[in-house]
């Protein structure tokens, strides 16, 4: 039953962050998600200072507010400081993370929580925290049901969303023309993975939701020319992953996050060579039909 | 040489648009005339795409103000359509012919509905508009230069908008899709649509529009073409260096070189 639990924990986050993954990296953003995935830490923490509980409802708040407080800065620096974007980004959250870092060893009496656990996080204590009812019926893991919730939520968005997020990729110029705002939904998208981010935190941890916000993403974007096929793909893609590398990790008797992350790499190296369409074994054969 | 009209389709007052507060555009006063065919002609830099652009609201103006159909653009959204740059969109975007065409229904539709069928049936017409319709299903990353601007154009069409606002149609496209393009510009003014081209080839101008703006970071001229492309005007906007230019022009012609992209 634990690996049953484990396993579903990493689906979830693979689903949520494969799917919101293939918007930032057709926006060339995929480390604004690396950067709002650090950068939330300190809206935890202040979150957590304030209410004193472990609670998702604040924390999922205080990480939001952070995330958003992140893409704007990071817009900010580049457009008003005239920094390039990727040292905008690089600056804004190893500044942000280290304040939440500062905050944690501060309040370190008082936090449950340390850097290890932001990092790396603790998918294998999933089964352990319970959602009990006093009178001592168990609902599972609480997690499952905090990412169940989110990985809902993200699906809805983008079933609702999908043609604006499309457009506000593919051309933002002509979408603000016919009137859809490219500002609304670029923030509306920083929320989603906002939101993300801190519903995985605690349970897969940063280094994670990195690299399934990239890696499925980027492997299903080897695989497929349409944009549908590779939503499906990448939350295929990240599911597997989160399979085998929990199965990875009980052979080597290692972290499970960190085997995960590997097989997502591996993963994308499988798709770089033998991908049908893109794979570099196949490039020299495929004629380009004019 | 500032013509002005009476019941303009566009009107825009003393409008001033600068990057990192340097002006790139210095109030520009005109009025366009309905149901025509204008072009935006000037030299690199001399802010064409600028004042597209900034009619649109794309760019904050400065100063000044633009009236669509006499309302503000806000207003009139849903009755403009817009054919960027070729270069301002990444073409290996995981989107088929069709997809893209099918954008041009999103205005219209509003947050919660799906393109329905009368959707594809007017994204396939204006497919078939531009001669694409073969191409519907091809990934885009594998079309020429002006297969895409075609693709543009038909989104564009499919919107079935009332003016048209278009970002160097022309550039690095065959002269097979150059002829289609003002084919289908000609028929589009034919039904009474404001056609708004930024063009940078003077040869070809005076044949394509029947109203020319002439711009070199201030509005030179703006009016009928045949009063507006005169030596004299290109020379106000060209900065007296056209000789130079058309000599280089005369010279590559005498020597057969082609002076057009491919």
């Amino acid at each position: 039953m634990n690996a049953f639990w484990i396993i579903l924990t990493g689906s979830l986050v693979a689903t949520c962050c494969s799917l919101l993954g293939c918007y930032l990296i057709l926006r060339r953003m995929a480390m604004v998600g690396d950067a709002i995935s650090h950068a939330v830490l300190p809206g935890i923490v202040i979150a957590f200072l304030f209410t004193g509980s472990r609670d998702s409802i604040p924390m999922i708040i205080g990480a939001g507010l952070l995330g958003v407080l992140t893409t704007f800065l990071i817009e900010f620096f580049h457009r008003y400081a005239r920094v390039q974007a990727d040292a905008s980004i690089g600056i804004t959250f190893t500044w942000l993370f280290a304040i939440g870092i500062i905050l944690i060893s501060v309040f370190a009496g008082q936090v449950d929580l340390d850097q290890d656990c932001v990092l790396y996080g603790e998918i294998a204590y999933v089964p352990l925290d319970l959602w009990l009812t006093d009178s001592g019926l168990s609902f599972g893991p609480r997690t499952i049901w905090t990412l169940g919730f989110v990985t809902l939520l993200i699906i809805g968005f983008i079933l609702v969303g999908y043609k604006e997020l499309f457009l506000t990729a593919f051309d933002p110029g002509y979408a603000a023309v016919i009137g859809i705002s490219t500002t609304l939904w670029y923030y509306l998208l920083m929320t989603a993975v906002s939101l993300t981010t801190v519903a995985s935190f605690e349970s897969v941890g940063a280094i994670l939701v990195v690299a399934f916000l990239v890696g499925p993403p980027a492997t299903a974007y080897l695989l497929t020319d349409n944009f549908k096929t590779m939503l499906v793909l990448s939350v295929a893609i990240g599911v597997v992953a989160a399979i085998v590398g929990y199965y990875l990790a009980y052979w080597l008797d290692g972290s499970i996050a960190g085997a995960i992350a590997t097989i997502t790499g591996l993963q994308f190296g499988l798709a770089f060579l033998f991908s049908p369409l893109h794979g570099l074994l196949f490039k020299n054969k495929k004629a380009i039909p004019v | 040489m500032i013509l002005q009209v009476d019941n303009p389709v566009v009107e825009v007052h003393d409008l001033t648009v600068s990057y990192d507060r340097k002006p790139v555009l210095w109030g520009v006063d005109l009025t366009l005339p309905a149901g025509s065919l204008v072009g935006v002609i000037g030299p690199n830099g001399a802010g064409k795409s600028t004042l597209i652009k900034a009619i649109m609201d794309l760019l904050p103006a400065s100063s000044g103000y633009v009236r669509i159909f006499d309302e503000p653009i806000k207003q009139v959204r849903n009755r403009i359509s817009y054919v960027p740059q070729r270069e301002s969109v990444d073409w290996d975007f995981p989107a088929s012919v069709f997809d893209v065409v099918l954008m041009g229904r999103y205005g219209k539709l509003g947050l919660f509905n799906r393109p329905r069928k009368a959707d594809r049936d007017a994204a396939m017409q204006a497919l078939e508009k531009v001669g694409m319709q073969a191409f519907a299903d091809r990934q885009i990353s594998q079309l020429s230069g002006g297969q895409q601007q075609r693709v543009f154009l038909a989104r564009a069409l499919a919107q079935n908008a009332d003016i048209y606002f278009m970002d160097e149609p022309f550039a690095g496209v065959d002269i097979a899709t150059e002829t289609a393009i003002i084919e289908l510009l000609r028929t589009m003014r034919a039904q009474g649509k404001t056609v708004i081209v930024v063009h940078h080839d003077l040869q070809s101008a005076s044949e394509y529009f029947d109203w020319v703006v002439l711009l070199n970071m201030r509005l030179v001229a703006s009016g009928p073409t045949e009063q507006v492309l005169t030596q004299e005007m290109l020379e106000q906007t060209y900065g007296g260096k056209l000789t130079v230019l058309s000599k280089v022009g005369d010279l590559l012609r005498k020597q057969e070189f082609p002076a057009r992209e491919r």
